[in-house]
């Protein structure tokens, strides 16, 4: 999605080089993805090895000055969202990026993730509800493919702060296929408002001073 | 398991493509001839959507003399998912691999199916613990196949990709590829928009280049979240969508690739 695919990781003296995906180097990527030999290959692991790769993942990258590190885990409360959680656990995260999709069935696992937060001691920052409506655009007629309202319920429900809401974009997703900038491409896309809000919130989070 | 005689894995590489709608729908389609036993049993232990998708919400698992009584929805169509087993929707199930491996081989040994033509198995995405479980467990009553869900993006794709080279690694025969979420419908204008599209020629290219079976691709219909949040069948809610009409194709096509493979036991002509 960053338009880093084939790129490699090299060992530094500090550790594992992260891979820059950006002229200006502002964001630096890594994923499993880039240690495959072949792109289809299937990582084929139980628990305990991927716990051990998020561990080193954390620990022996070389990410230098950071103001932000974003962590795009799978979905679920298993394996590497423990794993993650303990190993970031000694640098106080910011706390949780919930995501959810507006319809009943996604919310319902959505509420077990918000447990999940809870027991591990993880601040949920706030509840995104994603793929929230369709702008035809044909006729710009907004259809609400995936229902709508659930996310903001649930936030409201469970006490924890509304973010907003993305809409269905297929020129976001066209975005993601290429490895292009969205907001660069698309300011006057349904979505970038909404998502460009989302990361207002976030930013306004951020404690003054924080080192 | 020797009282089941097929048994289908629905398999997918990404989250949210669509994966236990796709279960739940296979499981509604085949049990409507009621002559068709059917099983329906849900492995993603940490996100057990089966039980809400199929209005089962809030019951709960009996255990009897011959073992775990599955959910019955209808006489001939019962379901197992861990949802049964939590007392609360907000209940969280923060499980380590081995955990949810010995949750997954007490569902196969310890739940009383009774005689069941198809048991399908709804698997959260990826390619690990749970996978690997399932296919080791039941890998000695013979897995007819997998059916793999997709959206038509590549990014999707991609990760099906991965899931298709696991079933060859773990020696599964594929079914086919679904491709869901394929094309929308304006209901107001009626004209057809690509919300996922299929940049790189979408699951159809993917086969093609593949050798899989493309079993067919269903259309995005806002009717089938809400029927999956009712815990409705979409069949029988929107008959005449095409939605449904594709849906009934595929299951057509699952139905005859099983009846090709022998059940067990039986010998194959002249041999």
């Amino acid at each position: 999605m960053l338009r880093a695919q084939g790129r490699a990781v090299h060992q530094g003296d500090s550790g594992w080089v992260p891979v820059f995906v950006d002229r200006e180097q502002s964001i630096s990527l890594m994923s499993v993805g880039f240690l495959l030999e072949q792109p289809d290959e299937a990582l084929v692991w139980r628990g305990p090895r991927k716990n051990a790769l998020i561990k080193q993942f954390v620990s022996d990258v070389a990410w230098g000055q950071l103001d932000y590190l974003v962590v795009d885990t799978p979905p679920g409360t298993s394996d590497e969202h423990m794993a993650v959680v303990d190993a970031l656990r000694p640098y106080s995260p910011l706390g949780a990026l919930v995501v959810t999709t507006p319809q009943a069935v996604s919310v319902g696992d959505v509420r077990r993730e918000l447990t999940f937060c809870r027991k591990v001691g993880l601040r949920v920052i706030g509840l995104v509800e994603n793929m929230s409506g369709f702008v035809c655009p044909h006729c710009s007629e907004c259809t609400n493919v995936f229902s709508k309202g659930g996310g903001e319920e649930l936030a409201r429900h469970a006490g924890v702060p509304f973010l907003g809401s993305v809409p269905l974009d297929p020129e976001l997703t066209q975005s993601l296929e290429d490895g292009r900038d969205f907001i660069q491409d698309f300011p006057d896309s349904p979505a970038f408002p909404a998502l460009s809000s989302i990361a207002q919130k976030i930013l306004s989070e951020t404690p003054v001073g924080l080192s | 398991m020797k009282s089941v005689k097929h048994k289908i894995l629905v398999l997918s590489g990404k989250g949210g493509v669509g994966k236990s709608t796709f279960s739940a729908h296979l499981a509604h389609g085949l049990a409507e001839d009621e002559n068709t036993q059917v099983a329906l049993l849900d492995i993603d232990i940490c996100g057990p959507s089966i039980p809400k998708i199929m209005g089962l919400e809030g019951e709960q698992v009996h255990q009897s003399g011959s073992g775990w009584s599955p959910v019955f929805l209808e006489d001939n169509l019962g379901v197992m998912s861990v949802g049964f087993l939590l007392s609360s929707p907000d209940d969280a199930v923060i499980w380590r691999g081995p955990k949810k491996n010995g949750m997954i081989k007490q569902f196969l040994r310890d739940v009383d199916w009774g005689g069941v033509d198809y048991l399908i198995v709804d698997t959260p995405p990826g390619t690990s613990d749970e996978h690997l479980s399932v296919v080791q467990y039941l890998a000695a009553a013979h897995i007819d196949g997998a059916v793999i869900i997709t959206t038509p993006q590549e990014v999707s794709l991609q990760d099906v990709r991965k899931e298709i080279s696991f079933c060859h690694k773990v020696k599964l025969p594929i079914i086919g590829v679904v491709e869901n979420m394929s094309g929308f419908i304006c209901p107001k204008c009626q004209k057809e928009s690509q919300i996922f599209p299929p940049t790189t020629g979408g699951a159809e290219a993917m086969c093609q280049d593949l050798k899989i079976p493309l079993l067919g691709k269903v259309p995005l219909d806002p009717r089938i979240g809400k029927s999956c949040d009712k815990g409705q069948s979409f069949l029988v809610e929107a008959p005449d969508s095409p939605a449904t009409v594709a849906y009934r194709s595929i299951i057509q096509r699952i139905q005859e690739f099983c009846s090709q493979r022998l059940p067990e036991g039986e010998n194959l002509v002249g041999s």
